[in-house]
């Protein structure tokens, strides 16, 4: 073999090697759009909101001028019909915006030309428009959620996720538990392993099927134990329970994996103090892997919150604040996409609303998300 | 120490300089000042964990591919200080091979195992020859020419490491570092690859670190011995360095005296 | 301890075992419901009444299914109005239509059959002879069949606002290019970010972020993303989408809820899932192997193109087949950017307007109509056909992976 080795004077100076460069500005990027994404979220949802929060919105009254009006007259009539309306209103007649001082039967007394318009001649038949301010503190107090008849309390439709995320964690948590508990302490590796995927199963059925599901298999179900008159076609338990059926793969292999990191010596210490196999489960097991179970069950919440087509389909089709599991109420989630599914037109008030609860859900879902993330972090060092 | 002439040590295939190597900021080897001859073999030995493999790696400055770790002083390779900003750890790694200490191949043929460093490295002559001769040199090619397309994972471990070694030959490097290359293999599997190193000598300069220590009393031409310093910090450093054989007869320190018989390590 | 203290004990140990077992069961039990309630769903009895039978429509004994297109055709005019006739001729000539098309156009318009009753399957095998009664009492008229909902018509036909010739190929088609773009933008993107995460990104606070921010984006709810989906593709980039901007699209009509915006919509959604499922992978990749080529002198591209990719494909591969499934399934954030209710055409590219599976699932649900009902359990098991393929598809790769390693 001829020493054809590299010359005797050799560079090892860096040379530009371009292709390399742009290659990881590549990859750079590609990682960087996972921050668009976010930064997307973030920004179309606050725009929209602001703009929900921060706007008049304006209602047709229906209420129609009777005679003409010059733009000097204060004093205008209007007709019988159309929603009524009260001193203080702002009032909107083509682009002139009008102040109510006074009602006096069907003369409206009200001060011309506010907020920067001009006044201007009206002819007869114009119909008055209402304008409405959406305020957070209403957003988050007011027990309506009716925003063309002025009203933007979201209590309802939180109220309503929280009882279907309640539910579902009620079914999903002690069911996942107990199920994880069996698959890690006792059952063989072979049943293990032949159940585990069974269970996986669930996990990968869209969630509409669950929709399906909940209103033709659940409801009925609920109707024929409870009664058909106690339990709504559209009701929250059936969504809830159906829900806790979707979720209960994430609690259960979740809490396993941390019952499954407790050292073996723990429960071999356990098992030489004469504790049995329940005693050990359930009293030295199940409290070393506390941390990652409630993470589990953080993170299962969030996935019920962020829920939509089993709410869309069985838990109810319009905004209602109560508290019967029985009764039909609108989610979050379940609003969005009914307002949506609509022709929706934009910078409109829907358009504007579904930010407003998208953000609202974003925020809580990022928050339950970043809560069980914390929550595992504990845990590890406790390990460590 | 007194056999190196000044001049040998002027044409030393590599030297460092005060090199200290830290992870994060634990100082792993500290000042380490260590010629390497040309053509020669030589052994790193010394206890776990005392900067063997940490030092051996600064040689052709794998030691990057581990995050946090900082490397001072300097290493000449031909009169380069291989740590200087413009220096390419790439260009330095085409003149330094390594071999690893559990056998590696590529999940690819015989064949692509050898043929692939030479490719990417602009390799324009004969392939086949290439290989051959690669295969040949490593002592592998009687035991391998028909099995050139099967994977490099279906051979012995034994044949596996001397497969790497032919991979490291055929991209032509100056020095090849060699980081425990037998401690995962038999007794005769190492008889192979001791032989092969004696062979490989005439024309590369190489480096090993064992912990074997018959293994650098047979193979090795010089001997470099680390251990931890002694002030409770457990940074590895150069004890002793200088010829096999004086090394193993009459070391200089009562440490390497007693590393050497088995006193400790 | 006493030893009856001990039998307490036990017994209590027992009886726990049987709750952690009843739990385990309620899973499963819940799960066949599952299966069962959509199999229930789509088979069994329908009472059927046709306006005019299919065999009085027999041309000198030559039944109805057995006839050429001639003769079909000449049934067909001879059974509908003349100008019906000729919209026909104008929409797509008969010349240019299949005997089937001209079939289907039959019974659809001259043999008009009506379901007037439908039972669930179960109803179906327990109840026959009830059944049998019950519609030979209120519907005289009409002939019993028992119907699998998911048949070859179901598949073939577009949707329909009529039970009886509605299909999914319209719905199943827009998945497809759906999930085509989807795939398309996010498995390029997802593997690079995922390449730069475990490859080249030194441990600094930008990486991080990234890293952070991808496993908060999987975890936000599928609906924010069909709002930026609106937001974003439907109305800030609409000229695009709509295919306006490529001339693609008549302006005065075309709007940006077309499948573009909806695969692009489906890409941000799973990007997170790839990303994560092929950093898992690329993991998985011994890093034995990264020192071997770095010690040949191999730059981090060559060492990433020529060792780590091939070695992760698979494993990449299954994280995506399963990021596509989850895609497939997804409603909510399609029904937000606004998947068209009624669209009877195939979609024709990605500035088409469209429908999905489930978007199909989830509106045939909705409905009042129980007969409905039926056709979302035919679209259900179209789904979770699709669905098992996807998986069945996904194993067998991560096999041969097992396997090659
Ligand atoms: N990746 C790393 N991160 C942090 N510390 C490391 C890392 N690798 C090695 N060290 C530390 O650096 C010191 C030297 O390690 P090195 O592997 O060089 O020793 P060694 O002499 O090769 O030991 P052995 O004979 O066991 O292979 C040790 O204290 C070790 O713990
Ligand atoms: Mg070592």
């Amino acid at each position: 073999m001829a020493p054809t080795r590299t010359s005797d004077h050799v560079s090892l100076k860096r040379k530009p090697r371009l292709r390399e460069l742009v290659i990881q500005s590549l990859l750079f990027v590609c990682g960087l759009l996972s921050i668009f994404v976010t930064a997307g979220i973030i920004y179309e949802l606050g725009k929209e909101s602001l703009l929900f929060f921060g706007r008049t919105q304006w209602q047709l009254t229906n209420k129609p001028i009777v005679a003409d009006i010059a733009p000097a007259d204060t004093r205008i009539e209007v007709g019988p019909i159309g929603t009524p309306l009260r001193e203080g209103d702002t009032l909107r007649l083509d682009q002139e915006v009008l102040h109510l001082i006074a009602i006096e039967d069907s003369i409206y007394v009200v001060e011309r030309g506010v907020q920067d318009t001009a006044p201007a001649s009206h002819a007869a038949g114009a119909v008055l428009h209402k304008g409405v301010d959406p305020s957070l503190a209403e957003f988050f107090t007011g027990t309506t959620w009716a925003p063309h008849a002025g009203q933007f309390g979201v209590l309802p439709l939180l109220n309503a996720t929280l009882m279907v995320s309640g539910i579902a964690i009620l079914v999903a948590l002690p069911l996942g538990l107990a199920t994880a508990i069996y698959l890690s302490e006792y059952a063989s590796p072979r049943a293990r392993n032949t159940l585990k995927p069974i269970l996986e199963i669930l996990a990968g059925v869209p969630t509409v099927v669950y929709g399906y599901f909940a209103l033709t298999f659940m409801t009925p179900l609920l109707r024929t134990i409870f009664g058909q008159n106690v339990v709504q076609i559209y009701n929250t338990a059936s969504a809830g329970i159906v829900i806790g059926i979707l979720i209960l793969p994430l609690v259960s292999t979740i809490s396993e994996d941390a019952l499954n990191a407790v050292p073996r010596s723990l429960r071999e210490a356990a098992y030489g103090l004469g504790a049995t196999r329940l005693e050990t489960a359930v009293r030295i097991v199940l409290p070393a892997a506390f941390s990652g179970i409630a993470a589990a069950a953080i993170l299962a919440i969030s996935r019920a919150v962020g829920e939509t087509m089993v709410v869309a389909l069985a838990a109810g089709a319009g905004p209602a604040f109560t508290f019967n599991p029985f009764q039909a109420a609108e989610t979050m989630t379940g609003h969005i996409v009914r307002i949506s599914g609509g022709d929706l037109s934009y910078d409109s008030l829907d358009y504007n609303s579904i930010f407003a609860i998208g953000l609202m859900l974003f925020v809580m879902t990022l928050a339950l998300n970043i809560f069980s993330q914390y929550i595992v972090r504990r845990f590890r060092e406790v390990y460590e | 120490m007194t056999d190196i002439a000044p001049a040998a040590a002027a044409t030393a295939a590599i030297e460092s300089k005060d090199l200290s190597i830290y992870y994060g900021s634990f100082q792993a080897v500290r000042d380490v000042n260590l010629d390497i001859q040309p053509n020669r073999i030589t052994a790193i030995i010394g206890p776990s964990g005392c900067g063997k493999s940490t030092v051996l790696r600064a040689f052709n400055r794998m030691n990057e591919l581990i995050p946090n770790v900082n490397t001072t002083g300097e290493v000449l390779f031909r009169g380069q200080n291989i740590y200087k900003s413009d220096v390419d750890p790439v260009e330095v790694r085409r003149h330094i091979g390594m071999v690893f200490q559990k056998p590696n191949p590529f999940p690819k043929s015989v064949y692509e195992n050898v043929a692939w460093g030479a490719r990417i490295n602009g390799f324009k002559g004969n392939m086949d020859e290439l290989v051959h001769n690669s295969l040949t040199a490593a002592a592998l090619w009687d035991e391998v020419k028909d099995k050139l397309d099967q994977s490099g994972l279906s051979l012995s471990g034994g044949q596996q490491q001397r497969l790497c070694i032919a991979r490291a030959i055929a991209v032509r490097p100056d020095i090849i570092l060699m980081d425990e290359p037998c401690s995962a293999l038999d007794p005769i599997a190492t008889l192979r690859i001791e032989e092969l190193m004696r062979d490989l000598a005439t024309e590369y300069t190489i480096i090993i670190v064992t912990h074997n220590m018959q293994q650098a009393a047979r193979v090795s031409d010089r001997t470099a011995f680390f251990s931890l310093s002694d002030d409770g910090k457990r940074a590895g450093m150069l004890m002793e360095y200088g010829d096999t054989k004086t090394m193993f007869t009459r070391p200089e320190k009562k440490i390497t005296e007693d590393y050497i018989t088995g006193r400790f390590g | 301890m006493s030893a009856s203290n001990l039998q307490q004990r036990h017994r209590t140990g027992r009886v726990w075992l049987v709750v952690f077992q009843v739990a385990l069961l309620t899973g499963i039990v819940a799960l066949t419901a599952l299966l069962f309630n959509i199999l229930n769903g789509s088979f069994g009895y329908v009472a059927i009444e046709d306006t005019i039978a299919p065999q009085d429509l027999a041309v000198n004994g030559v039944p109805l299914e057995e006839q050429d297109k001639d003769t079909l055709i000449q049934v067909l005019q001879a059974h509908i109005s003349a100008g019906l006739f000729a919209r026909y001729e104008f929409d797509k000539p008969f010349a240019e239509r299949s005997a089937g098309e001209v079939y289907d156009l039959i019974l659809e318009r001259v043999v008009e059959p009506k379901f007037v009753a439908q039972w669930s399957l179960y109803e179906t095998l327990t109840n026959r002879d009830a059944i049998r009664q019950t519609a030979a009492q209120d519907f005289p008229n009409a002939r019993l069949e028992f119907r699998s909902w998911l048949n070859s018509h179901f598949l073939r036909a577009p949707q329909s606002s009529y039970p009886e010739i509605a299909g999914v190929r319209t719905a199943v088609l827009g998945s497809l290019w759906t999930i085509g773009i989807a795939v398309l933008f996010a498995f390029p993107v997802g593997v690079a970010a995922a390449v730069y995460l475990q490859e080249y990104a030194p441990d600094n606070l930008i990486n991080r972020i990234i890293q952070t921010n991808i496993t908060n984006l999987a975890g936000v709810p599928s609906i924010i993303y069909g709002i930026l989906g609106l937001a974003i593709f439907v109305r800030a980039l609409g000229h695009f989408t709509s295919g306006v901007a490529f001339g693609a699209s008549d302006p005065t009509t075309s709007n940006g809820r077309t499948i573009l915006s909806a695969g692009l919509t489906l890409g941000m959604l799973v990007l997170p899932l790839i990303i994560i499922n092929a950093q898992e992978a690329i993991k998985a990749v011994p890093s034995s192997l990264r020192q071997a080529s770095f010690g040949l002198g191999a730059t981090r591209w060559e060492t990433v193109w020529h060792h780590v990719l091939p070695n992760a494909i698979s494993g990449i591969m299954t994280g995506t087949i399963l990021a596509i499934s989850r895609a497939i399934g997804e409603t909510a954030p399609l029904v937000v950017i606004g998947a068209s209710t009624f669209i009877q055409v195939d979609p024709e590219g990605p500035f088409s307007n469209f429908t999905t599976l489930p978007i199909q699932i989830y509106q045939w649900t909705a409905r009042p109509q129980s007969v409905f009902r039926n056709l979302a359990g035919g679209a259900s098991l179209v789904l979770l056909g699709l669905l098992l393929t996807l998986n069945a598809t996904a194993i067998i790769l991560r096999n041969r992976y097992r396997r090659s390693l």
